[in-house]
């Protein structure tokens, strides 16, 4: 066979993703100790667990509706209202998926045609800018500052508008730099999308992880916005339920039900089991999401604290559960710094890089992990930064 | 704050304060100030070290010996309790709810020490009646840390 003009151009063109890369190699060596991870060490709220066990144990294993039950549907429309203000019907603005990152991807080609531009905020998680392409549009990055706290504003969303303009990204808060965006920064962000015909797809995922005072507010819920976002969020981070593969994507009827279309041909539903499992998540686990949120915002100042000790400065992030501390002072790209750092002491973190060109001279360090795993990771990071 | 502070310490009473006071989101005067009036009000009682012991000494044993007792009329279960807080082979005494009255924890490099500490010692207390002492045979979990041979079990970036 001659794959090379077997297999699609656009496909042989994407790169692999650049987080996988060092798991790769740290799944490889003995004794690494990894920083690296991008879920939750907890494990799934006992009670989610049990739901699923009664559900499999009453034999509930056939197909939902590909839309998702209708259960989970109106417990993700109440816990929405409640959590960010905006009432979506469970009928037909709510659509549950297999994981977020399907909720993404059928958003993004919904939108998107041949040409077709999508702003995206970088350093950002990996997914957006593949999954445009492969809809045949152009990524165009907006590259956030640490000066401006990573944040997306206004001058550089109004500089990259253009005619072929469709849709902006906002993944916030974000992965890797931890930044938040507060009403008033969203304020002056909605302000430029007023009157234009770009829609938002807002990945609200790590919305529950927030840290210190600014709570997470969605673009939705700000005034005339709703109409042009499709907030997308779900249960791996809130609820350490990584592997149950479920999340959802909230919007109004004329774009949700041509998602819908390519989620019914391609996916069908989302795993039964864990629709199940997750309508107890949503009404039954806010006491175990307070205490995983606790934890990680004692490590997270932790982090700040003992990076600042080594000499490298990290902007303080106010959600998720990653520090991006900056190390061009090392004199290292991201990548000789992790390469190096992996080698020669064994932890393993991710270069700024692998989230876009602008991550360059940041790494990404997750704190998802014991305290006593971070004590012990972030004294051979100070050794090896001391050296 | 003293609950929060607390847990910490729990996990790892050596945590520097200053670490402490970071997590906590305090100065770290106020982290060594709330440790040393817990201190000074008897709350913190003293900072000691968890062993495995299997791995300290294969032969070594620890038992817990359940006394049933009967209650003097003066001071009820105190005047026993205390004599047995003075034997410094024992490790913990204290007053049970149910079947037995006070549990005795104590350490002896061997079965046959703790046998003859409890039928010279224990059981010829006048008010005890009874002693039953069971062996602990493997620690699975101590003070919230799992002993097992293998610690890591992150399955994360691995399955």
């Amino acid at each position: 066979m001659n794959y090379d003009s077997l297999l699609s151009d656009k496909i042989k063109s994407l790169k692999p993703s650049g987080i996988r890369k060092f798991f790769d190699i740290a799944a490889t060596m003995d004794d690494v100790i990894s920083l690296s991870v991008g879920e939750p060490d907890f494990k799934t709220p006992w009670r989610v667990r049990r739901s699923a066990i009664t559900s499999l144990e009453k034999g509930r294993t056939s197909y939902t509706s590909n839309s998702g039950t209708l259960a989970l549907r109106e417990a993700i429309a109440t816990y929405t209202a409640k959590q960010i203000g905006v009432t979506y019907s469970p009928v037909d603005e709510i659509l549950v998926t297999v994981g977020g990152s399907e909720a993404i991807d059928l958003a993004i080609r919904a939108l998107v045609n041949l040409g077709d531009e999508v702003l995206i905020p970088e350093p950002c998680f990996v997914c957006y800018s593949p999954i445009t392409e492969m809809a045949g549009g152009v990524p165009v990055p907006l590259v956030t500052r640490e000066e401006n706290g990573f944040k997306l504003t206004a001058e550089n969303l109004k500089s990259k508008i253009t005619d072929k303009t469709k849709a902006l990204v906002l993944p916030f808060p974000n992965n890797p730099t931890g930044a938040v965006m507060t009403e008033s920064d969203l304020l002056a962000i909605a302000e430029v999308l007023k009157g234009t015909n770009i829609a938002v797809i807002s990945d609200e995922i790590y919305s529950e992880l927030t840290y210190g005072g600014d709570k997470h507010v969605s673009i939705a819920s700000l005034p005339n916005m709703r109409e042009r976002v499709v907030v997308i969020n779900g249960f791996s981070k809130a609820f350490a339920m990584t592997g149950w593969r479920l999340g959802y994507a909230l919007a109004p009827k004329p774009i949700l039900s041509q998602m819908l279309k390519l989620h019914q041909f391609a996916i069908m539903c989302a795993p039964t089991t864990s629709q199940l499992a997750a309508v107890t998540a949503l009404t039954d686990c806010a006491d175990d999401v307070a205490r995983m949120v606790d934890e990680y915002d004692m490590r997270r100042r932790l982090c700040v604290q003992l990076l600042a000790d080594m000499g490298l400065p990290c902007f303080t992030p106010g959600g998720a559960f990653y520090v991006f501390p900056n190390i061009t002072k090392t004199g290292l790209t991201s990548e000789e710094f992790c390469v190096r750092l992996i080698n020669e002491k064994k932890v393993a973190v991710v270069p700024g890089s692998a989230f876009g060109a602008s991550g360059e001279g940041y790494v990404r360090i997750s704190y998802a992990y014991s305290l006593k795993h971070i004590g012990e990771a972030m004294k051979r990071i100070a050794e090896f930064v001391n050296q | 704050m003293n609950e929060k502070l607390i847990k910490l310490l729990r996990q790892d009473s050596r945590t520097d304060p200053r670490e402490l006071a970071s997590m906590l989101g305090v100065p770290e005067s106020e982290v060594t100030d709330r440790i040393a009036k817990l201190e000074r009000d008897g709350v913190i009682r003293g900072y000691t070290v968890l062993i495995d012991e299997e791995r300290l000494d294969r032969n070594a044993v620890t038992a817990q010996i359940e006394l049933k007792v009967t209650p003097q009329a003066e001071n009820g279960y105190d005047g026993i309790a205390e004599r047995l807080c003075g034997f410094p082979e024992i490790a913990g005494v204290q007053l049970m709810s149910g079947n037995c009255d006070l549990l005795v924890t104590m350490r002896g490099s061997s079965f046959r020490d703790i046998a003859f500490f409890v039928s010279e010692n224990l059981a010829t207390i006048d008010g005890v009646m009874s002693t039953r002492t069971k062996i602990i045979l493997r620690r699975y979990k101590e003070e919230g840390v799992v002993f097992g041979d293998d610690d890591d079990t992150d399955e994360r970036g691995k399955l």
